[in-house]
């Protein structure tokens, strides 16, 4: 019995109907297209009266088969679907042309981009004909969510979830949680102590019921799909039971490869780059550590970490210091790293990101000249909780009597990052106006633009102008000691060209900040290919939809938050962190997600257990089955993209939706006016 | 190792040491430099304010005289390098203007097809084919003690890189690393020497070679090493009459990267072109070069 072909062409107002002639499309349709019994045209085919005329003709003629030419699948092929659904017809027997994006925006020559839209639905009316009634799948989702990353946008994801009664697993590689905002003074523009309102919620994530907290600790490896993700994730060796352990950190204090480290604290001077002495991660490299250590005194866990690299005991197997100190008896020295296997419903990112290296603008002597500092040596420089007790001073202990800031290190520069880092500017303005109430120095700022976009945030800046910071714009060329005046002798002489006056400025300072570029994480790419996260090219985690889906990624179940995604501040991070945990908690109260039934299947029979399929397959989505030697595919996991399909040798994998003789059908419509001549020729 | 040679006007007379030396390396390397016969002016930075295509011409009939079987092109003149690499590269990208110099060219039977020619400076020469492991084991007598201060100057780094630091580069430091030499960090190791100033106002460009001389003074350095004959000659030749306008008693001697070179690989000082620069060189070697 032939189908009953219906076809609706959308002008989608002019959007469409201004470049094609649908009302021709679909008058050509109705006179020209086999087994079509109705084609119409509609302004908006997506308004309820478009729907609705579509729902009745199917009740109405009967109508087995629908293509609707409008837009792209990936705005209203839901929308249409549903109105088959609606109507008693199977969703699976509409099809969509996409006119607009594949036509009328892309075409000027109206005459040809009417030819054009004819083959298109001509294709899809011959393929509709030969698709078939197909039922959707559904996954159930597990209520555990893994959060990758203890920084302010993971801890905010984690506690959302918890605090509504979700079991989170918090994973950070770093000895304890917190993140960048750990290791800041102030925050902009409020002013308010970043310790004093992170450090609550470091605690509240730590001592959750719903909450596992696991930190020195690495995401290795995910495997399956959303709802039932199985994650691997290392656990590495502390030296110290987490459970025996109180927090005293007498080891610390004792520890006889830290004795050098304490004397040198002692001094409260900033010093980089201390002979033989070991940087502690935490303060950016103006303060050190011994091989045991706990990163700053606030962490969460307060277990510290021993470094088997730099450790006594590890290299010669004599000191153990830590372990004779020890009151609860909790250094153990014969630890190993554990591989932890979890299966969670739902995962997100929230990675960070990393400074950008300043020794790759050498032009600003950082790591050269002494008093250049990165901002984030110089939050620590300011912190009270900083090597120095937060006195700004110079590597001589010395206060500064003018301090340069100079912005967008690295980034908004062709050679190393394209992009604007979104928050040095405000950053910059907090840490000047912390210059100016710490100190008598002057401060001077050197930007290209001024990006104060946010609430209160230019009102920060006029407030900083008031303070009498000076802003002088322009890129910096360099900053060097090569004075030329006895008045820059033994300074650091910032030269850049003032764009505002016109002039070339040098300004002899004693201390500059560079504001480096906020940078994706070195590994970034590395941990998002393990979990399907692809990176745009600069580096941050790709969103589903940048404007409309922003912490989605294009893996189900796998959401993105905070600075992984992009360089942000504070509050647009922990707003990422709550989305995201609005999301998933959206699918764990839903209890189960609909699954395409698009996934490929292999005809055990046929198959001859080559393996081809699974070596291609991108989602990791097929299996081999050692007993029967055949593959197998994992429904959930495939996203029916066609790969073993087309490439399966022995034809054995049948793709739903997309099999052999739909893709022929749809090539023919696409060619209909050459088989029409071809017809001809043959009969004449 | 076989390279087409661009010499330049002032490998014949104020920059006699740097072609000297640089031969004296080359052959010590065991790398052939093959002279181009019939080489004309670069045209230094003169003829590109008069008129651009004429200055493309005089460069480009250069690269079109270079033999067929030879594929790159060396100059050790910072000059002539950046203008020969720059008219190389505007004709790749220029279809007009390349045809338009083949047009002038054509005149004398030549032609040149962009991209036919790897340009190159020698330092990159040096530093990339031949490279530390090589030019380590090469060297008898160590620079041990000396502090060098390496100053490129503007045409080598700018605009084209060449794989260094437009800003702050660093090739010519790393070379004096492998020879033993100590590096002097200086800020002034890429700003302007003056170039042709020194012809126009004693003020302005004694001024510029000041701030050279002193910072590298400042930081240390032993002796500075160019590669450039304009750089060399600016700050040796007029060091006497800065100290007389400022008062300074500057006594730097600037000399060639190649020199340095030469003399690491134990070359005799005479076939280097020492006792050519007129702060002497050769006592602050003897001096403080300790091994």
């Amino acid at each position: 019995m032939a189908e009953k072909v219906g076809i609706y062409v959308c002008h989608c107002g002019s959007n469409i109907a201004g470049t094609v002639d649908v009302v021709e499309v679909a008058k050509w349709a109705g006179e020209n297209i086999k087994d079509v019994v109705v084609a119409k045209d509609y302004k908006f085919m997506c308004s309820s009266v478009g729907q609705q005329m579509i729902e009745e003709d199917i009740k109405k003629e009967g109508l087995t088969r629908v293509v609707v030419a409008a837009c792209s699948p990936h705005l209203h092929e839901k929308t249409f679907r549903r109105v088959c659904e609606n109507a008693g017809l199977n969703p699976y027997l509409m099809q969509m042309t996409n006119l607009r994006e594949h036509v009328s925006w892309v075409h000027n020559d109206k005459e040809k981009a009417t030819e054009k839209a004819k083959s298109l639905v001509s294709a899809s009316a011959e393929r509709v004909k030969l698709q078939e009634p197909l039922e959707p799948m559904y996954a159930e989702i597990n209520p555990v969510t893994l959060v990758v990353g203890g920084g302010i946008a993971g801890l905010q994801a984690t506690l959302e979830l918890a605090n509504a009664g979700h079991k989170v697993v918090l994973v950070e590689r770093e000895p304890s949680v917190g993140g960048h905002m750990a290791q800041l003074d102030k925050t902009f523009p409020t002013l308010d102590c970043s310790a004093c309102i992170l450090t609550p919620k470091m605690s509240e994530a730590a001592q959750h019921d719903n909450v596992t907290l696991l930190t020195y600790a690495e995401l290795e490896e995910v495997g399956g799909s959303i709802g039932k993700f199985k994650v691997k994730v290392r656990q590495k060796a502390r030296y110290v039971d987490f459970d025996k352990c109180n927090g005293c950190s007498a080891c610390v204090d004792k520890c006889p490869v830290g004795a050098k480290a304490r004397k040198l604290a002692e001094q409260k001077l900033p010093v980089r780059d201390a002979d033989g002495l070991i940087p502690n991660y935490f303060e950016e490299g103006i303060g050190y550590q011994g091989a045991i250590s706990i990163p700053f005194p606030q962490a969460v866990p307060r277990v510290p970490v021993i470094d088997r690299d730099k450790c006594t005991y590890f290299k010669t197997g004599k000191c153990g210091v830590c372990a004779k100190v020890c009151p609860t008896d909790a250094i153990n020295f014969d630890q190993e790293d554990e591989i932890l296997e979890m299966t969670v419903g739902n995962i997100i990112f929230a990675t960070g990101w990393k400074l950008f290296d300043c020794k790759k603008t050498p032009q600003y002597g950082y790591g050269r000249l002494p008093n250049v500092f990165t901002n984030m040596e110089f939050e620590r420089l300011v912190n009270a909780a900083g090597p120095t007790d937060g006195n700004i001073v110079l590597e001589d202990g010395t206060e500064p009597k003018s301090v340069a800031i100079i912005h967008c290190v690295g980034s908004r520069d062709e050679e190393h990052n394209v992009g604007c880092s979104n928050v040095c500017c405000m950053a910059a303005l907090k840490l000047g106006h912390l210059v100016l109430e710490k100190t008598n120095a002057e401060v001077y700022d050197f930007y290209i633009d001024m990006r104060t976009p946010s609430k209160m945030y230019e009102e920060f800046y006029q407030r900083l102008m008031q303070e009498g910071m000076h802003f002088i714009r322009g890129k910096v060329a360099e900053v060097t000691d090569a004075a030329r005046t006895p008045e820059e002798e033994g300074k650091l002489i910032v030269q850049a060209e003032d764009t505002l006056a016109g002039t070339q400025r040098r300004i002899p300072v004693d201390m500059v900040v560079l504001m480096g570029a906020i940078e994706p994480q070195a590994d970034a790419k590395e941990v998002g290919l393990r979990a399907g996260i692809s990176c745009n090219l600069a580096g941050w985690y790709t969103e589903l939809h940048p404007k409309l889906d922003p912490v989605a990624t294009m893996t189900d179940g796998i959401f993105v938050a905070g600075a992984c995604q992009g360089p942000k501040d504070i509050p647009a991070s922990v707003a990422q962190g709550a989305a995201a945990a609005a999301r998933v908690q959206g699918l764990i109260t839903k209890g189960s997600v609909m699954i395409e039934p698009i996934a490929a299947r292999i005809i055990e029979e046929e198959c001859s257990g080559c393996r081809l399929c699974g070596t291609l397959c991108p989602y990791n989505a097929i299996s081999f089955d050692e007993e029967k030697k055949v593959s197998r595919i994992e429904p959930a996991m495939c996203k029916g993209c066609g790969t073993c399909v087309a490439a399966c040798p022995a034809a054995a994998i049948i793709g739903p939706h997309f099999k052999n003789d739909q893709i022929s059908a749809e090539i023919e419509g696409v060619l209909w006016d050459a088989i029409a001549d071809q017809k001809e020729q043959a009969e004449a | 190792m076989k390279y087409a040679y661009y010499p330049g006007c002032s490998s014949e007379c104020n920059a006699a040491a740097y072609e000297i030396s640089t031969q004296a390396v080359a052959k010590a390397l065991g790398f052939d430099l093959i002279e181009i016969e019939d080489w004309n002016c670069c045209g230094a930075t003169e003829y590109f304010s008069q008129d651009e295509l004429t200055a493309c011409s005089v460069i480009a009939r250069n690269l079109a005289l270079v033999d067929n079987d030879l594929d790159q092109v060396v100059a050790s003149c910072a000059a002539c390098y950046l203008n020969l690499a720059k008219v190389d590269k505007l004709m790749a990208e220029d279809s007009k203007m390349s045809g338009l110099i083949n047009q002038a060219l054509a005149a004398g039977s030549l032609q040149y097809e962009a991209g036919r020619l790897q340009v190159r400076h020698l330092l990159d020469v040096v530093c990339n084919d031949f490279g530390e492991e090589k030019i380590r084991a090469m060297v008898k007598r160590p620079l041990t003690g000396l502090k060098v201060a390496s100053y490129y100057g503007c045409q080598v780094v700018r605009p084209f890189k060449d794989g260094d630091c437009t800003e702050y580069p660093m090739k010519m430091d790393e070379l004096f690393k492998w020879l033993g030499a100590e590096i002097v960090e200086w800020g002034a190791k890429a700003h302007c020497c003056g170039g042709h100033m020194t012809q126009l106002s004693d003020p302005d460009a004694f001024e510029l070679l000041r701030r050279i001389l002193k910072n590298a003074d400042d930081n240390g350095a032993d002796i500075m090493a160019t590669m450039c004959p304009m750089c060399q000659l600016n700050l040796d030749a007029y060091q006497g009459r800065v100290d007389g306008m400022f008062n300074t008693k500057f006594r730097l001697p600037v000399v060639y990267f190649t020199q340095l070179l030469g003399y690491a690989f134990g070359l005799d000082t005479k076939s280097l072109g020492f006792g050519k620069e007129l702060v002497p060189a050769e006592p602050v070697l003897k001096a403080k070069i300790t091994a």
